[in-house]
């Protein structure tokens, strides 16, 4: 099939305004926008700027806006947007360096704001074995586990669009990931931390964030979680 | 000068193997890490179904059987010491996972959760044992969460999104790394006393892989340029189920779950291959039973792929037909929400890429070029040696898929790439941070930056008559017909001719875009030079070994020749031409068999 390409364009050595460019490509439906990117950067325009690793959504690279909504466009197929025409363009809420590559600084500093390791000092089981953890213990977490760190969530969320200290979704996730696994003691700490002006808060339960990840978090649900901890005191 | 950095270590790349050498090289040595991802981007999190050790949380299994089914898995190249060494460490290297917080899946008992994989066997009755322990089917993306995790709390510094260009030798000794800051352009000089090269595989020279884009064999390309051999490059490993013509990974653990491959007749064609293991034999025998099947006309429609069926009334026919049990000895038999919850991401990319539920179809699947055995030669101690004597390059390291220490040697075994990676990760920044306190920095060379700049400059300054997505095109479809599952002296032959058309043609490619900010097509283009560079090495050193040892098969030496190849290859890149040589394989306590399934 036949369909036209926007690109978002912006060199800071050139340009003084950001531009689209447009390809009009013959595709198979089953191509991702991914693949789109890659025929352009072969046989339209080598120069086109855009991070990208793993090519199946595991890696998190390519999070980006894709007719209007966040992809990652290693997961998203063309017959999924329905649509001859496919704009692509940076994520929101982050300054654009070049293209679809944004500044991922103030996202990994949100991140690493939630102290998102493993706190416990008691010393380790006595054989020197695993700690134990029930699968019903294990599965209260898992599914903050699956977070990826590829930001659609956070560039998603209208409280971040209006203020980039909030902490974001994807960090609230991955603090629940630590908060809810019985084998951390660091709760307490993390909870104060999400307890102030830019922590969970700011969230409007907008449900951006749950929309956009495409890890299939229910992040909504973990920020409540989270909420709820701290409104109760209890991490149940 | 401006970008300077000293260092006493230097690790180059931040995927698992990285992470590891630089938590346990910080703790006595001034320590930063380059890696041209950002770490959690990096390729060991797409590892899937598990890590090996012989917890015995399931049933008996010991770290000796462990070794031994290496041994047997690397068809009797691996080095035994080696092996040993890795199999007795991997026990407590998941122990120290679980206590740095890794979510491993768990027993009913809590106790980590382990699980059947190729190759891996109860040495006394022959059968496949639960030895990969797993955090469902994500537990290379566990991994790689939870070493950055740890790097955070240590205060790890990261320079994220430096691509590394050069390793600096001077008198014999490591003095440095020279890496391009993508943001800027700008040349950094990191002097160190002792690197770490840890960056990974190749696989993206081959048409239908399993690697991400960023695997174009950035470190072992820099050191070979720097005059130091790689070792074993024709054994690279070919997955055999890669989703059909998208390579993305269907990891084993889907057999180990109880999936079962068919031909095009419907026939569970392994059973012809490995009567004893059946769908679980190793990759390398499972991949060419799909070649030769393929060449019998007994693939799918004449389409060169097959299916591998996980489907709940499939696994429960099988396990019944093989009198599969859990451990509590009742017949195993599962249902698709079980299968769902054991294989999820499998799951979502049938979803997503198929369109398939896996539950209730079966999945299209091909072999997919999956993981380079040979690399930079390493010691057990990830000390790069660089002759057939193993005499020590000092200050230089190299760890995970980028080395060859070589405990996987001719066929790795699936869930010990991530075993590599934590042992010898941690082991190589050991030995790192130890040499650094005892030596002095070795002085620059007078230019640092020079050889760097010359190459950009190439780049820069070609004629323009050739386009480098073509070259990367002829490449890998190049590489996948002739020096994929099969070779013969014919194909490799033809192999060399091109690559060597393509290295030429190479030469006149002119990148257009003049820019310094994250300039990706000067340094996608140069990934493209790395590819070209390890494309020869790999193929002159498959046209020289006439035999078949596990995933190189000669279709004109279909057997293994102990006599004359019971042996590791070396292979210095010298311009466009290469020159070999070999060394003996450690051999301690399995003298080579017959190698049956």
């Amino acid at each position: 099939m036949q369909v036209k390409l926007r690109v978002f364009r912006f060199d800071p050595e050139k340009d003084q305004k950001p531009r689209y460019d447009t390809f009009i490509m013959n595709v198979d439906p089953n191509d991702r926008v991914l693949d789109l990117l890659e025929y352009v950067k072969a046989d339209f325009d080598p120069s086109l700027a855009l991070r990208r690793s793993c090519a199946h959504g595991v890696c998190g690279s390519d999070a980006m806006r894709v007719n209007g909504r966040n992809y990652l466009a290693c997961k998203v197929l063309v017959k999924n947007l329905n649509a001859d025409t496919i704009t692509v363009e940076p994520l929101l809420g982050l300054r654009v360096i070049k293209d679809l590559i944004v500044d991922m600084g103030p996202f990994f500093e949100n991140y690493r704001s939630v102290l998102p390791y493993l706190i416990n000092d008691e010393p380790l089981p006595a054989d020197g074995k695993e700690r134990l953890q029930t699968p019903e213990q294990q599965m209260r977490f898992e599914e903050t586990t699956k977070c990826i760190l590829c930001a659609a969530c956070t560039t998603s969320c209208p409280s971040f669009w209006a203020d980039d200290r909030y902490v974001g979704p994807a960090a609230i996730v991955n603090a629940h990931r630590f908060i809810f696994d019985s084998r951390d003691r660091g709760a307490e700490k993390r909870l104060n931390i999400l307890n102030e002006q830019i922590g969970v808060w700011r969230c409007r339960t907008a449900f951006n964030c749950t929309e956009a990840c495409p890890r299939d978090i229910h992040i909504t649900q973990a920020i409540a979680e989270v909420k709820k901890a701290i409104i109760t005191g209890k991490v149940e | 000068m401006e970008n300077f950095h000293q260092y006493d270590v230097i690790v180059v790349g931040g995927g698992g193997a990285g992470l590891m050498a630089a938590m346990y090289a910080s703790r006595t040595a001034k320590t930063a890490v380059i890696s041209k991802l950002y770490p959690v981007r990096s390729h060991t999190g797409a590892a899937q179904g598990g890590i090996g050790a012989a917890l015995g949380n399931l049933e008996e299994d010991r770290p000796e059987w462990h070794t031994f089914d290496t041994v047997k898995g690397s068809d009797y190249l691996g080095d035994q010491d080696a092996i040993e060494f890795m199999c007795n460490e991997a026990v407590q290297a998941v122990y120290d996972l679980e206590h740095m917080g890794l979510p491993f899946s768990r027993t009913a008992d809590g106790r980590i959760a382990q699980r059947p994989f190729g190759g891996h066997t109860n040495n006394v009755t022959g059968k496949p044992v639960r030895r990969s322990c797993y955090a469902a089917d994500r537990t290379g993306h566990m991994i790689l969460q939870t070493l950055y995790q740890q790097c955070i709390k240590n205060q790890i510094v990261f320079y994220d999104e430096f691509q590394a260009m050069d390793v600096l030798i001077r008198d014999g000794k490591v003095a440095g790394v020279v890496a391009v800051e993508l943001a800027t352009g700008e040349l950094h000089v990191f002097q160190a006393k002792a690197v770490v090269i840890a960056t990974g595989g190749h696989g993206r020279m081959w048409e239908i892989t399993s690697n991400a884009y960023a695997y174009t064999g950035d470190g072992a390309a820099i050191v070979a340029r720097r005059g130091i051999p790689l070792e074993d490059m024709e054994f690279f490993q070919f997955h055999p189920t890669g989703i059909y013509k998208l390579g993305i990974l269907i990891t084993e653990a889907v057999r180990g779950e109880g999936g079962i491959l068919f031909n095009g007749k419907g026939e569970r064609f392994m059973e012809k291959y490995a009567p004893r293991i059946k769908d679980l034999a190793s990759r390398d025998v499972v991949s060419r039973a799909m070649y030769l099947e393929t060449r019998a006309g007994n693939d799918v429609n004449g389409q060169r792929f097959f299916y591998l069926d996980v489907t709940p009334e499939t696994v429960n026919k099988y396990a019944e037909l093989d009198g599969r049990t859990r451990p509590d000895g009742t017949p195993y038999r599962v249902t698709a929400e079980e299968i769902r919850s054991k294989i999820p991401d499998i799951t979502d990319f049938c979803v997503t890429y198929l369109g398939i539920d896996p539950t209730r179809e079966p999945i299209p699947v091909q072999p997919t070029a999956h993981y380079a055995m040979g690399g930079i030669p390493t010691n057990k101690f990830g000390e790069v040696v660089i002759d057939s004597q193993n005499t020590v390059l000092p200050g230089l390291y190299a760890a995970g898929e980028v080395a060859c220490v070589s405990v996987h040697g001719a066929n790795r075994l699936g869930t010990n790439s991530l075993v590599d990676l934590i042992v010898f990760g941690k082991h190589s920044g050991l030995r790192a941070a130890e040499y650094a306190l005892g030596a002095d920095f070795t002085p620059l060379p007078d230019d640092p930056t020079g050889y760097v700049r010359e190459q950009i400059d190439r780049l820069r300054t070609g004629s323009g008559k050739e386009r480098a997505a073509q070259i990367g095109r002829e490449l890998r479809s190049t590489m996948f017909d002739l020096v994929g599952v099969f070779r013969t002296e014919e194909g490799l032959t033809q192999a060399m001719e091109k690559i060597q058309e393509l290295r030429a043609r190479f030469r006149e490619v002119r990148v257009a875009d003049s820019g310094k900010v994250f300039n990706m097509e000067l340094m996608q283009t140069w990934e493209l030079g790395n590819l070209l560079d390890l494309a020869l090495v790999t193929t002159r050193s498959a046209l020289e070994r006439r035999e078949s040892r596990g995933a190189h098969a000669r279709d004109d030496f279909p057997a293994r020749d102990d006599v004359n190849w019971l042996k590791h290859t070396l292979a210095w890149l010298e311009g466009d031409s290469v020159k070999l040589d070999y060394k003996p394989v450690v051999i301690t306590r399995y003298q080579p068999k017959e190698r049956t399934y």
